[in-house]
């Protein structure tokens, strides 16, 4: 059983990736940060992201242990410059 | 009523104003940012904000109304800008609405400073020479945290 989510990059993330989209496939039961691990364990350039970045599920801010259920969208948030 | 928007449209400050305003209201504040020509002795031709615009606008929202509790009423209009701005333009308005004063300027500058905290916005300056680059940010509150072994700190004060 494995879980597709819909991780998405903005800004300088976006930029150094060079993708805004990417549907990854993780394990039933992972957590965000396993998902943080699966990308930067491919290496350049998707390990110039941090290890604990700050994140959104489904458009609210979460934390790193969250578990991550199928079609959820989860954005990793450069820090943020608005105003 | 509060109003919270994020769009690629010029920011109409006389729709935010409009939004607000009673007649039990006697002070009434419009913030603008505006993006200026210089950052840090450099000088700026343009900007271009990026936006996660779903988030962004239930932030814009979840900070206006928590804006409203100390202000005490809910006469907050908030608007945020994105994609490319020349110098001059403005990328956020902020129209609030009081009996007095003293809320309506501490509310007002709630929503900037909360703002510049934790909505999802990224900006790229672009300078006179040509080059363009990432404006460096603020790690929003409780990021890159593991909820379940998060353990708030206790100032001095909280424990006395």
């Amino acid at each position: 059983m494995s879980v597709a989510v819909r991780t998405l990059f903005f800004a300088i993330y976006r930029d150094r990736l060079g993708v805004s989209e990417l549907l990854i496939d993780l394990p039933s039961g992972s957590t965000v940060a396993d998902l943080v691990n699966e990308l930067r364990g491919r290496g350049a350039p998707f390990d110039m992201l941090p290890e604990k970045p700050a994140v959104a599920i489904n458009q609210t801010y979460s934390f790193l242990d969250e578990p991550l259920k199928a079609g959820d969208e989860v954005a990793f948030i450069p820090p943020v410059a608005g105003g | 009523m509060i109003f919270a928007e994020v769009s690629s449209d010029p920011i109409d400050t006389a729709a935010l104003l409009a939004n607000i305003g009673s007649d039990e209201d006697g002070a009434a504040l419009l913030f603008i940012g505006v993006v200026r020509d210089h950052a840090e002795g450099r000088k700026v031709t343009g900007m271009r904000y990026d936006v996660y615009a779903e988030m962004a606008t239930e932030v814009l929202r979840e900070i206006a109304l928590e804006a409203s509790i100390p202000l005490g009423t809910d006469r907050i209009a908030v608007a945020h800008r994105f994609g490319e701005l020349k110098i001059g333009e403005i990328s956020v308005g902020i129209a609030v609405s009081s009996p007095h004063r003293a809320e309506a300027y501490e509310a007002s500058r709630f929503v900037i400073e909360e703002i510049k905290k934790r909505l999802p916005v990224w900006k790229k300056e672009h300078y006179v020479d040509g080059v363009s680059e990432w404006v460096e940010g603020t790690i929003p509150p409780g990021a890159g945290l593991e909820g379940s072994t998060h353990v708030v700190p206790l100032t001095d004060e909280g424990l006395a």
